[in-house]
């Protein structure tokens, strides 16, 4: 029996190595571990041992049984390990330099320029409104003091439309309405999009967009409306900005300002972008005149405020260094999708 | 306007202070200066030389060897000015000197050596006359460096006119002298001006006016026995550097009291015009304006008439033939003030802007009529002193601005302004300007000088901006307001607009682009649509952009068409205005429209028109949590739509916009190859919409059962009568149902099969497979009822 033993582990160690695959692997287990293998043939032999013989022969079968599991357990687990590394092998290695389009689409850069804007003013309790872009004579002259035959008539070439209305030349023309939608006091921007009849050029362009600002209380001071410029414009430039005011007319405000920021790329000591003079004329202001409140509705004496209008299109221009302000209304595709979402 | 500071040191002593600084606070408080020139600078080492001696040079014809005496020496020069002579006396630019630029060097000219250079007045700078030689006075001494006899050298400095708009008193030297002198804190001199009154016994110069509306004042005085023509160097020279050609003394002097005082002035030959007559022709005329053009005058513009004949178009220009010439012995001088609104609109009908008409549109002082004819007489007097004044000043004064007072206390100037500015200095300030001031403590009443008072200064708040802007802006303390906080609602349509840009940039890569207001009728016929809307502008600067747009999606069209070759598939959109139509009282209908177009040339129609529905849903669910409907419509209502494909857009009762195949006609223009598929919303009515909140319905903890039936049917049946089938049927424990697919086998002929899923699922327990087989049933019978072979998958 013993010998039999012997003969059957002898076997199983020179069989095992040449396995190299699970199905041999797995015919080896049926030949040994079966209801018919070999060592459950041996175990079947055991009835015939006496009793001191059949343990120690089942002591040593059941070890040979251990081992034999064991063996095949590990060599299972290896020839596993074996197959899935070569899976992994065969995989495909992908090249991630390969370009991939973003499924992103653009927004306009006058609708980038316009949100940062109204975020800056909402951070400050600004109202945000929006207004229509055909109005008419009395909303955008009349109701801004312009009155008629007014040289700022001749100033701004208005498009004059064949039933009698103006197509807005300033988002000014929105504050009649939103003063009066809001009374005093009030804090509230409006952006839009303003038209003038003028030839187009690299530089002038008939439509273009603009955003206006107001603020009406009760103590409502140039000092204040300093302040505000000032902080906006270092917000929209990103960095602290240093203003001036000079007098400036316009009908709706008095008195009138022209402001112009010390220039963002030198700083002030001259360049390219500022012909060399230091500064920036950037936005008209003003304190806004006792005849646009009293239009409004609102009490003159009581109430003063500011009111600023901002080129958002010549903003755009100044941040992304767009040249051509033929750029924007131009549809092109290779050229709008250069500005992205933010 | 050009600027000379020479001329304002006339009025104000600038000794000591930095002429740059003080133009720079000037651009801060008056008006901006656009550019600062230092002229005559590049002038050096010029003096009077007199010519002792002239030859021929033997090889030139133009050329001539000239001995000039330099005051220090006599030196040998080469000339080839024409008009050289010996003994006259020259600018003469010695060697070292400098000549615009120009070193003035010792050097061989045709063989023979140079020591210098006689100048011409453009060689100077101070005409633009290269004729000839400039000939100086014979008293003038030898040898004295020119810049000592001459205004060779000043700043000129140009203010942007436009900025100028609202302050005709800034027209002329003495007016910016005063701001000047304000800013400098130094006192203003007087103009010194001939008393008038002797002339009050002489006749006076018959003056009517036929048109009371348009003329405000019209003074007049005649002189004769002029025997000077040209106008001495230094005025010439101050005209010439503000821009303007000396002309003749009389003229030149009318120029110069514009420059300097801002009031035009007009000389007449007297022989020509003695009398005058202010109005109208009551039918177009042609007139010849001194400038040699015939030009067709409008009844509505203003005349300046003598005995009936016209002789000059008020405030704008005078006529040819009774300008000063030559000949001119004796002349009548016009000092007037017209209506300021009359002159502008007759210069643009005449096309004809000039130094005279720019002024008077700004709205003149009418005071200044007759102080600038005793400033020319003052002038001409010391130019010519043998002329005789032949007339008394002759004076009509129609129309006068009424006097303003302004009373303010020095606490509005506080709450106005934010800071603290003393009542000392507000007193300073405005007296300064030539405001009279009457101060009580910290009350003001204020009188407005005249040049301030014709529109420019009228309330309060004008008198805030003539203090703050003398204080200085750069000195003011900055603050931020005081108030009271409380939450800003946000406009609906403003959030929609830009929820709406967000979802279609991020999730359909949607490019956003701008198109123009009006229809470009060119480029809409090249895809073969035409211009469509309601209002024309008038004033276009071409047929083809006149008419408003009433719809977005042409103008996309195009820009699509524009873009084709940009990728193989993409979508662009646009949130614009249209104008829709006209309402009752004749105004334009506004409306706010999105339009997006789907481009795709490797995307089958019907899967861009589901990605177009998509979208759509996609606002419809996560907008306002609700559905929209949809309808085919039985034809085109855009030119645009194909007509089979043409989808309407609504919300319960309201018409949202459209969605559609574009016309294949159109599509074939933009691309052949390619599928485009246009949504157009009315983004006023999508912002109406409220938002329904979701109410919230815990998922079942049942497992849930699934039915795929196959409904075999006619082609034409719409998805939507399977929807209204299930609609119908209301079964119970039906939790959802979708579309799994349709499928058209060839030889089915003109039938189709639907398969679509069920989903049952009870909150309370898990389903009996019996009773979900009855549902199932159901479903199946109802399907055969509609005319379909059911097929339980």
């Amino acid at each position: 029996m013993k010998d039999k033993i012997e003969q059957v582990k002898a076997r199983f160690q020179e069989e095992m190595q040449s396995i190299c695959g699970t199905e041999e692997l797995e015919k080896i287990r049926v030949a040994y571990l079966g209801k018919k293998g070999l060592i459950t043939d041996l175990m079947k032999n055991l009835k015939d041992l006496n009793a001191d013989a059949k343990r120690e022969a089942g002591q040593q079968i059941n070890q040979l049984k251990q081992q034999v599991s064991e063996f095949i357990a590990a060599k299972s687990s290896e020839l596993e390990a074996a197959l899935a590394q070569a899976r992994l092998q065969q995989d495909t290695r992908y090249d991630i330099s390969l370009p991939a389009k973003p499924v992103t689409g653009t927004l306009h850069p006058i609708t980038i320029v316009q949100r940062e804007l109204e975020d800056i003013f909402r951070s400050m309790g600004f109202a945000v409104e929006d207004f229509k872009e055909v109005v008419t004579e009395y909303d955008n002259f009349e109701a801004v003091n312009i009155p008629k035959y007014h040289p700022a008539r001749d100033m701004q070439d208005t498009y004059y439309l064949d039933n009698g209305q103006v197509l807005k030349t300033h988002t000014s023309a929105a504050q009649n309405t939103i003063l009066r939608k809001y009374g005093a006091p009030c804090r509230a921007i409006f952006p839009g999009r303003c038209f003038r009849n003028e030839a187009i050029d690299a530089s002038h362009e008939n439509t273009f967009f603009q955003m206006e600002g107001i603020m009406v209380g009760e103590d409502i001071s140039i000092s204040n409306l300093i302040y505000f410029m000032k902080t906006m414009l270092s917000e929209v430039f990103q960095k602290d900005i240093t203003v001036r005011l000079r007098p400036g007319f316009f009908p709706f405000v008095e008195p009138g300002f022209e402001l112009d920021i010390q220039c963002h790329v030198c700083g002030g000591t001259g360049c390219p972008t500022c012909k060399q003079g230091g500064w920036i004329e950037l936005c008209p202001c003003g304190m806004i005149h006792p005849n646009v409140l009293t239009m409004a509705g609102i009490d003159s004496e009581k109430y003063t405020g500011f009111a600023f209008g901002l080129g958002l299109t010549r903003l755009a221009m100044m941040k992304f260094g767009i040249r051509d302000i033929r750029v924007f209304n131009s549809g092109n595709l290779k050229s709008l999708e250069q500005f992205t979402i933010q | 306007m050009k600027l000379s500071i020479n001329w304002i040191r006339d009025f104000v002593n600038l000794d000591g202070i930095e002429i740059d600084t003080l133009i720079q606070k000037f651009t801060l408080a008056t008006a901006e200066v656009e550019e600062i020139q230092h002229v005559g600078r590049d002038i050096q080492n010029v003096v009077v030389g007199k010519i002792v001696s002239m030859e021929k040079h033997p090889n030139s014809k133009k050329l001539h060897l000239l001995k000039v005496d330099g005051g220090d020496a006599i030196y040998d020069v080469v000339c080839g000015a024409p008009n050289v002579a010996v003994g006259i006396k020259v600018p003469f630019a010695k060697e070292g000197g400098q000549v615009g630029g120009m070193k003035i060097e010792r050097r061989p000219v045709a063989g023979y050596e140079s020591c210098g250079m006689c100048c011409s007045e453009k060689e100077i700078g101070i005409s633009d006359d290269h004729s000839g030689l400039m000939i100086l006075p014979e008293d003038s001494p030898v040898g004295t460096d020119i810049k000592k006899l001459y205004e060779i050298e000043d700043t000129i400095f140009e203010v942007d006119n436009k900025s100028l708009t609202n302050r005709p008193d800034l027209w002329g030297h003495y007016g910016i002298a005063r701001e000047i002198a304000a800013l400098a804190g130094r006192p203003l001199q007087e103009v010194q001006k001939v008393d008038t009154g002797a002339y009050e016994s002489l006749p006076a110069v018959p003056i009517a006016a036929e048109n009371q509306e348009h003329l405000l004042r019209y003074s007049a005085m005649a002189v004769e026995n002029i025997s000077v023509k040209i106008s001495p160097v230094n005025m010439r020279i101050r005209l010439y550097r503000c821009g303007m050609r000396a002309i003749n003394l009389l003229a030149d002097l009318t120029n110069y009291i514009m420059l300097e005082m801002g009031q035009p002035m007009h000389a007449f030959d007297y022989q020509r015009v003695s009398q005058i007559e202010v109005g109208n022709f009551p039918q177009s005329i042609q007139f010849e304006t001194l400038d040699g053009k015939v030009r067709e005058v409008h009844p509505e513009t203003l005349m300046i008439k003598s005995k009936g004949t016209p002789v000059a178009i008020a405030g704008i220009m005078g006529g040819y033939e009774s300008e000063i010439t030559e000949e001119t012995t004796s002349f009548l001088l016009e000092s007037a003030n017209f209506d300021a609104v009359n002159v502008r609109k007759s210069s643009s009908y005449l096309g004809l802007r000039t130094d005279a008409s720019m002024r008077y549109e700004k709205t003149l002082d009418p005071e200044m009529t007759i102080p600038a004819i005793q400033r020319y007489l003052s002038l001409l007097f010391s130019i010519d002193p043998g002329v005789r004044v032949i007339s008394s000043l002759s004076d009509l004064y129609i129309r006068r601005y009424p006097k303003i007072q302004i009373e303010f206390d020095k606490a509005y100037v506080d709450r106005y302004t934010g800071i603290d500015i003393s009542v000392g200095q507000i007193e300073d300030t405005l007296t300064r300007l030539g405001f009279g001031v009457e101060r009580r403590g910290d009350a003001f009443t204020v009188q407005v000088p005249s040049w301030r008072a014709t529109k420019d200064v009228s309330i309060k708040a004008d008198i805030i901006e003539e203090i703050t802007r003398i204080y200085g802006y750069d000195n003011f303390a900055i603050q931020t307001a005081t108030c009271a906080v409380a939450p800003m609602a946000r406009e609906p349509r403003k959030v929609l607009i830009d929820e709406l840009k967000t979802l279609l940039a991020l999730s359909y890569g949607s490019h956003e682009v701008h198109t123009y207001l009006w229809n470009d009728a060119r480029k809409l016929k090249e895809i073969g649509l035409e211009a469509e809307g309601f209002v024309r502008l008038k004033n276009s600067v071409s047929p083809d952009i006149d008419l408003l747009r009433c719809d977005l999606t042409p103008a996309l069209l195009c820009t699509v068409e524009k873009n084709r070759s940009y990728a193989p598939e993409f979508s662009i959109f646009e949130i614009g205005s249209v104008v829709a139509g006209i309402d009752k009282e004749g105004l334009a209908k506004e409306e706010r429209r999105l339009s997006v177009v789907f481009y795709g040339r490797r995307t089958e129609e019907e899967a861009l028109l589901m990605k177009a529905k998509g979208f759509v849903e996609g606002i419809a669910s996560a907008f306002y949590n609700e559905k929209f409907s949809y309808y085919s419509m039985t034809e085109a209502p855009k030119p645009w739509m194909h007509p089979y494909n043409a989808f309407q857009i609504s919300f319960g009762q309201t018409l949202l916009g459209l969605m559609g195949i574009v016309h294949p006609q159109v599509t074939d223009k933009i691309d052949k190859k390619a599928s485009i598929i246009a949504v157009e919303l009315n983004v006023d009515e999508l912002s109406k919409i409220a938002k329904m909140l979701p109410q919230y319905r815990e998922p079942s903890k049942f497992p849930s059962v699934t039915a795929d039936l196959s409904y075999l049917i006619a082609s034409e049946v719409p998805y939507s009568a399977f929807q209204s089938m299930v609609e119908t049927l209301a079964l119970p424990f039906l939790e959802s149902y979708e579309l799994v697919g349709i499928y058209q086998d060839p030889a089915w002929k003109k039938q189709k099969s639907v398969t679509i899923r069920f989903v049952f699922c009870s909150q309370e327990r898990t389903l009996e497979s019996e009773e979900v087989q009855a549902l199932v049933n159901r479903l199946i019978e109802a399907g055969e009822k509609m005319g379909a072979q059911v097929k339980d998958n």
